[in-house]
């Protein structure tokens, strides 16, 4: 009998996988000052998990990333959402964002937005959606 | 504080998200998606009685000025309409329970619901073109996902339809906004009424505006534009209907509006001469639709073309009267749509049926419901104690003055058959000899959402003495874009 032997695939996807989680954590912190932001750094995170599912499947992915997808679009937005309404706090308009300089061990002097906050809910907002819809359509049989 | 401008968006929008995190849990959803709506109705009327007491209230998002950054517009016509909505929402919100199956409820009803009532009041508060766009596709996303909600074969069928000609429609508003952005060089709409004015609407600007115009009559189904509307408001479920029915609509017509009393409005001749025929064929049209078919549901759905028409009549003779009666007609039909959707649903549930032939003799059984529904045709159709006689007679007014005696003719002969339309469903399924197959169902929950906002309606009518102060004072405004403009620029 037949019986597909994809151990080319595998290895080469342990290795590519890591490569482009670590390359879209770089375009979700690269996106004030260079190409990139939330959107693509949401969307190449997710080319990364597809990339294992079509190499492991999913029951085994199920086991090592066993993450909510679907529950990361109301978490994303609520982010989103929130750094909007905390400039409430200080009496500021809605959306209004902030930056300051911190001194963070190993990077020495940083600026830090609030923007970048944002940011992340659009990541885990994109990262939701997009597996959500890849999923759903998969295990649709 | 300035913030109040944006919390009619925000509220429903975390709302919205805050239910999307256990849908499946209904008896925490039901009271927390009544006790939000609320909150947005106490806001909502609370930033009213701001506007009207104390002028816009104008929010600049991120503390960037007017014209480089994205303003909310809370002036008199914008909060009226987020209240009207609100008020509706909460009716919806009441009848969903009882109208929906458990199963469709916990397949995120609530947070689609929120994020429509988002979606509507964002454009409604927008001083934005393209956030005006982001907004509409907010509440079309959302209506995109209500109108399948249940998945029927029928429903799958008409919303391939409403998605497609909603797309492109979108489409060609992209293409406005892309114009307007080339020839002026902004998009914010206080800038853009300014810049229109410094060169009197010359050259290409016109065309723009006609293609904006046909971009939001397709959402608002006018005339050449409407054959997408009533069979794909028809098929959803009674409250979803009404969410469509009484909102979707008439944020078409309130961008036009907006539009057409604020930028394009210094070639009427061609453009709002071109209105009054639009109006007229709508009217025609709709009434047509609405008398020929047997369907209570596409009924009521065809009754929103001739009042769309009505409305952009108002806009199309632009005086002070007319332009009174669109909004008092406007804030309207918003009402006795939404009570009419549900009405229809309610009667199509105890009769087992919609179809008009099937059944008859109902009065028997519900004597309530019957006379509710004789008193809404009467509404709708504009009998003297009732809302809909002040709008018309505003906008008929306002029409003779012009000296445009086609379309007020048109206006009053399609206003009789509106009321033929509602009565057929009055005579045919009510009046009748009893009929004994018929085993009465609970209606318990259902009546209470109807007449609440029937009873706004009577009230609208009785006490229009009240009302129509307030009414005056939008239109003032409305027709005198500098008050808009200097509100927005010049702080």
């Amino acid at each position: 009998m037949y019986k597909p032997n994809d151990l080319i695939l595998r290895t080469t996807t342990s290795l590519i996988a890591f490569i482009l989680l670590g390359f879209s954590i770089y375009l979700l912190l690269a996106g004030h000052n260079a190409p990139g932001g939330g959107f693509i750094g949401g969307l190449m995170t997710s080319a990364a998990i597809v990339l294992m599912y079509m190499a492991y499947g999913s029951a085994v992915l199920e086991k090592v990333l066993p993450i909510n997808y679907r529950l990361l679009i109301p978490t994303g937005l609520l982010i989103a959402v929130g750094t909007g309404l905390a400039s409430f706090i200080f009496g500021e308009a809605f959306l209004s964002h902030t930056y300051g300089y911190f001194h963070v061990p190993v990077f020495g002097e940083l600026e830090l937005a609030t923007a970048m906050l944002f940011d992340f809910g659009v990541y885990f907002t994109v990262l939701g959606v997009t597996i959500s819809i890849i999923l759903s359509i998969a295990n649709d049989h | 504080m300035n913030n109040l401008a944006v919390l009619p968006i925000i509220i429903p929008l975390v709302s919205g998200i805050i239910l999307a995190f256990f849908p499946k849990k209904l008896n925490l959803v039901r009271p927390l998606s009544k006790i939000f709506m609320l909150i947005n109705l106490v806001i909502a009327g609370y930033l009213l009685w701001t506007v009207f007491s104390e002028g816009s209230v104008i929010l600049e998002t991120g503390g960037w000025k007017a014209p480089y950054g994205i303003v909310l517009v809370a002036d008199k016509l914008a909060t009226l309409l987020v209240f009207t909505t609100n008020i509706i929402a909460a009716a919806c919100a009441l009848y969903a329970p009882y109208s929906l199956s458990d199963r469709k409820e916990q397949y995120y009803f609530y947070s689609f619901f929120f994020f429509l009532i988002t979606g509507v009041s964002g454009a409604f508060l927008t001083g934005d073109l393209f956030n005006m766009f982001v907004f509409f596709e907010v509440l079309l996303m959302a209506s995109y996902a209500l109108i399948v909600l249940g998945g029927d074969k029928v429903q799958l069928r008409e919303s391939i339809k409403y998605v497609f000609i909603n797309l492109f429609s979108s489409m060609l508003f992209v293409t406005a906004v892309a114009f307007i952005y080339g020839a002026l060089g902004t998009v914010n709409i206080a800038q853009i009424a300014e810049r229109v004015q410094e060169v009197d609407q010359q050259g290409i600007l016109t065309t723009v505006g006609i293609l904006l115009f046909f971009v939001f009559a397709v959402k608002a189904a006018l005339f050449p534009l409407y054959y997408w509307m009533p069979n794909s408001y028809a098929v959803p479920n009674p409250v979803i209907s009404a969410l469509f029915g009484a909102l979707l609509t008439k944020v078409g017509i309130y961008s036009i509006i907006r539009v057409f009393s604020l930028i394009f409005v210094h070639k009427i001749e061609v453009t709002h001469g071109m209105f009054i025929w639009i109006a007229g064929l709508s009217m025609i049209f709709g009434i047509i639709g609405a008398i020929s078919t047997n369907n209570i549901k596409l009924i009521i759905a065809y009754n929103i073309i001739p009042a769309i028409g009505f409305i952009l009549m108002g806009i199309g003779v632009f005086n002070q009267s007319s332009v009174s009666g669109s909004i008092y007609y406007l804030v309207h039909d918003m009402l006795i749509k939404g009570s009419l959707f549900m009405l229809a649903g309610t009667i199509a549930y105890a009769a087992g049926t919609s179809d008009l032939r099937k059944f008859s003799g109902l009065i028997h059984y519900y004597p309530f419901i019957g006379w509710l529904l004789f008193s809404s045709g009467f509404i709708l159709a504009g009998i003297p104690p009732f809302s809909g006689f002040i709008g018309k007679l505003l906008l008929l007014k306002g029409a003779l003055a012009n000296k445009d005696i086609a379309i007020v003719i048109i206006g009053l002969l399609s206003s009789l058959l509106i009321l033929y339309s509602i009565m057929k469903i009055f005579i045919n399924g009510f009046w009748g000899e009893k009929d004994e197959t018929i085993k009465p169902v609970s209606l318990k929950g259902r009546i209470a959402p109807i007449v609440m906002l029937l009873a706004l309606s009577v009230f609208m009518g009785i006490g229009a003495e009240f009302i129509y102060p307030f009414v005056e004072s939008i239109s003032t405004d409305l027709i005198q874009p500098e008050v808009y403009i200097d509100a927005v620029l010049k702080e």
